[in-house]
């Protein structure tokens, strides 16, 4: 019998858990490393004050993979669900958005049937991506045949998945924004500052921002996928994990790595603070393309324009967090608490979320924020004490580089927050036992991600696909024998889906390990 | 004023445009011919006399040129050595300071983006000549380094003295304790009250010396020179580019931009050279700690070689400026002339030839379509061309120390 391959993944976010487990399950020999005390990433629970729990960094997980639940034998019986949004209205005439139909006493009939066809057809516009978005990009110089069968693949389903009127319609909102997409099609402003902020949440774009059609299609890409309930974002990882340790993964935590050890243009093991040392046939990266290359590895190893690229990844952050224990549930006007288990959207319009964004072009929070909040001991009553509550709040724009610096702006930044939600819940100030806020500084060093930045790098068209993180780097193999990524800086990007971890993992096992 | 008021003759006037030296005073003196250029954006003599007399100054006598445009770059710092390293091929590790080398830097596809010199001055201080402007790709690769890059073209005055008399010239001007200084040696003296760095180096293939001074000090330095020459001792001659590149060519070497597209402004596919096409595989070295372009030379290696630039005798007298080479006579064509002289020392052409190897191999013969003209009759002859492995021009004195004190 033959020594199996041995393989190091850097980093227990999802994307590592899920290619650790296809590795190990193909008989790879797998440690898996992480730096903090638990696996997870981003969605992993913990203590933010003393009896307040939050689920974690993510709040509301779209669309983990189906072939990859199926794959893994992750069991999500209990968890499926669907979480619907409601836009919040300061008079109380909330609207209600659900995957194919939309409720408010304030849209015409003609916006609700809008409604239905936008969402039919832009889900229809994400399955031909299909084929793009579960395999490793295709080169454009120097083509295998694997890369050929890719393009081939993703043209078919464009032009007879789609057919024709489709793929001309998709073709032509492709490459634009969302504001003028949407504008197109609905007259209510609520509706349309609410399906707005699926484009621009997590990006360092405004609902005008070109590019934005493709950010709001990765989004509607999760709802092909599996829906899962508002208690899922706890559970999530824990399955995850378990399904890493049943296919044999070992998993180490509390151990960060200080660099990745190189000889002969190969990497052959990690080195961590505590100078303890692995050494393995593979290395595989969950972190960033930035922290892997220039901390991790070093310019030193590697060749100079490509150091330039890798460091002009544009992955400055855009989304504070703030997670607050309250003693009784926000009286959001004419919202009762049964209504209350999904996710709240303060975006009154397009404008509002436009407005918002104009601040972080020049370093600046927005005087009037878009926050997207749930109240997760809703769905889980173990994260806070009986009686009271835990509210997470994403809050953009807060821009990683803020010109007045974070240290000064963070009481002022938590204020804002708080008057736009007392705004549409008149107890809330009144309500708060204890607050955190994690600006993407906090974000960066928390979550070992550079720049807070939830995807690992901005979904800009210029950043996804063959040209994710980097050409050079996108096809999930380093410029450097042995080493692979697997993080969300690799195509398809970003978000609770687990397809990195996927898609590195097949390209590893396709063998080519120079 | 009008353009219509001025003296046609001066209606471009060089000196409205192009940077002055600090030797300009000098070098407008001598420059009878009126015949400048720019180079790197400084007005410079092409010929200041006569191309024959400043060649046979270089290679009979003593010749002197303002190097003062050449790009120069000052690199320091606690990881300069580790950063110098990362960005040229060649080990420079053990290079001590008071020495000097040749080195070449690439792009990551591992094709040349320019070549130069680097100095070490000091422990940890170097100066790096490049013949283009780098300053870009010196500070895009600084990324990860604690280094600190200036570009000093215009804070340094630099002078070539060149010949079988530099030796002698130099010493007679004032400069002492130049026979221990072997070549690529880079040392520190005086010149009555200035400081003078003098490095044996130097793109003639002879004998000579490269003075760097503080530009405040560029006329004493060059008044000094010329002093020697008004006493009757020495014929001492300011040169210009079009001498230089006679005897560069003579001594084999080749000119990013003439002799080869540098990879930065290669725009075809296929246009850029590597240090192997180059036949300067010399110059790199697998053994040292990663460079940029490494992989991809690595990758080259394994492949069979496409070109390589050679170094042709074409037979005959007629000149084969920019003539096309082909495997046979009325063969296949296999590439092109990009630099030619008549070398009038060695009474033949030498030229420097871009060639495509042929599976693999260089082609077993060489033969340039030389086309020529009789009293404005164009007429073709084909000439047999031999690869020198060598350069065409070398001198023993070149490299004796101490040199001959002629």
């Amino acid at each position: 019998m033959t020594k199996p391959v041995s393989v190091i993944i850097i980093g227990g976010g999802h994307n590592g858990l899920v290619c650790a487990t296809y590795l190990a399950r193909a008989g790879y020999s797998v440690d898996l490393i992480e730096a903090r005390d638990i696996v997870g990433g981003g969605s992993s629970p913990y203590y933010f004050a003393e009896g307040y729990r939050t689920p974690g960094l993510a709040h509301v997980i779209y669309g983990l993979n189906r072939k990859i639940c199926r794959d893994l034998n992750i069991d999500l019986s209990t968890i499926i669900g669907e979480v619907s949004t409601v836009a919040l209205d300061l008079d109380g005439k909330h609207i209600r958005l659900a995957r194919d139909e939309v409720f408010g006493s304030t849209l015409s009939s003609k916006d609700q049937d809008a409604y239905k066809t936008f969402k039919r057809e832009f889900r229809a516009y994400t399955k031909a991506l299909e084929p793009l978005m579960m395999n490793t990009p295709p080169r454009l110089k120097d083509m295998d045949r694997g890369d050929k069968f890719t393009l081939a693949k993703l043209g078919w389903s464009l032009r007879f998945g789609l057919g024709a009127d489709s793929m001309r319609e998709f073709l032509r909102v492709g490459g634009i924004n969302i504001f003028d997409v949407l504008n197109e099609l609905f007259d209510s402003p609520a509706l349309k500052g609410a399906l707005s902020v699926d484009a621009v949440l997590g990006q360092h774009m405004g609902p005008r921002t070109p590019n934005t059609v493709l950010t709001f299609l990765h989004r509607l890409w999760g709802e092909r996928q599996n829906q899962l309930s508002l208690s899922a974002v706890s559970l999530v990882t824990a399955k995850l994990e378990t399904a890493a340790r049943n296919a044999g993964v070992r998993i180490k935590t509390s151990a960060p790595v200080k660099r990745i050890l190189v000889k002969n243009e190969r990497a052959y093991g990690v080195e961590l603070a505590s100078g303890e040392r692995f050494s393995g046939d593979i290395v595989v990266s969950n972190a960033d393309a930035k922290t892997t290359f220039l901390d991790l590895i070093g310019a030193e190893h590697l060749d100079a324009m490509f150091c330039h690229r890798v460091n002009a990844i544009r992955q400055n952050g855009d989304v504070a967090k703030l997670h607050f224990a309250v003693n009784q549930l926000p009286d959001f006007k004419a919202l009762s608490d049964d209504k209350k288990d999904t996710r709240l959207l303060i975006a009154p319009d397009m404008r509002y979320v436009e407005h918002a964004f104009n601040h972080a072009k020049y370093g600046e929070f927005s005087e009037h924020p878009v926050l997207e909040m749930t109240i997760p001991s809703l769905a889980d009553a173990s994260l806070a004490p009986p009686g009271h509550h835990v509210l997470s709040v994403n809050a953009s724009f807060a821009p990683y580089k803020l010109e007045a610096g974070w240290e000064s702006s963070r009481d002022a930044f938590v204020q804002r927050v708080v008057e736009t939600i007392t705004n549409y819940a008149t107890n809330f100030s009144d309500s708060i036992v204890a607050t955190e806020l994690l600006t993407p500084e906090d974000i960066e060093r928390r979550f070992n991600i550079k720049g807070g930045h939830w995807h690992q790098g901005e979904m800009g068209i210029d950043q996804l696909f063959m040209m994710r993180p980097v050409h050079g780097a996108a096809q999930y193999e380093a410029p450097l024998n042995g080493l692979f990524l697997c993080g969300a800086s690799t195509h398809p990007g970003g978000g609770i889906t687990g397809v990195p971890g996927h898609n590195a993992a097949q390209r590893i096992l396709r063998g080519v390990v120079k | 004023m009008n353009i219509r008021d001025k003296d046609l003759s001066t209606a471009i006037d060089h000196r409205e445009i192009l940077q002055p030296s600090p030797f300009q005073a000098r070098v407008d003196e001598h420059g009878l011919v009126q015949n400048w250029m720019s180079w790197n954006g400084y007005k410079t003599a092409r010929v200041y006399d006569t191309l024959a007399s400043e060649y046979f100054a270089v290679r009979s006598t003593c010749s002197v040129m303002d190097l003062t445009p050449m790009e120069k770059y000052r690199i320091s710092g606690p990881q300069a050595k580790a950063f110098l390293n990362r960005l040229v091929t060649r080990d420079i590790s053990n290079l001590k300071p008071g020495r000097v080398t040749y080195v070449i830097w690439c792009n990551d596809e591992g094709k040349v983006l320019d070549d130069g010199t680097l100095f070490h001055l000091r422990e940890g201080d170097y100066r790096l000549c490049a013949q283009h402007h780098q300053l870009d790709w010196l500070l895009l690769s600084s990324l990860g380094f604690d280094v600190s890059i200036e570009h000093e073209t215009h804070e340094v005055a630099a002078l070539a003295v060149q010949g079988p008399t530099a030796f002698a010239v130099l010493t007679g001007a004032g400069i002492a304790d130049l026979e221990v200084v072997k070549p690529f040696d880079n040392v520190a003296r005086t010149l009555g009250d200035i400081d003078v760095m003098v490095s044996r180096t130097g793109f003639t293939g002879d004998l000579g010396y490269e003075c760097w001074v503080d530009p405040k000090d560029a006329l004493a330095l060059w008044d000094a020179i010329f002093a020697l020459k008004q006493q009757g001792l020495f014929d001492i001659r300011p040169i210009g580019l079009g001498a230089l590149d006679m005897v560069r060519i003579e001594a084999g070497f080749i000119m990013p931009g003439d002799d080869f597209n540098t990879a930065e402004t290669a725009v075809r596919a296929d246009r850029d050279r590597s240090p192997y096409e180059l036949g300067l595989g010399w110059l790199v070295n697998f053994d040292k700690p990663y460079f940029t372009g490494k992989q991809a030379l690595i990758a080259e290696r394994a492949r069979p070689a496409k070109r390589q630039l050679l170094k042709l005798i074409i037979e005959g007298n007629k000149p084969p400026q920019d003539a096309f080479l082909y495997d046979s006579k009325n063969g296949s064509r296999i590439g092109t002339i990009t630099s030619c002289v008549w070398s009038p020392i060695l009474k033949t052409n030498v030229t420097l030839a871009d060639v495509s190897f042929i599976d693999g191999k260089l082609p077993s013969e060489i033969w340039a379509e030389i086309y020529y003209q009789k009293e404005l009759e164009w007429r073709a002859t084909w000439a047999k061309c031999r690869i020198s492995e060598k350069a065409f021009w070398i001198h023993p004195r070149s490299s004796a120390t101490p040199p001959n004190n002629l």
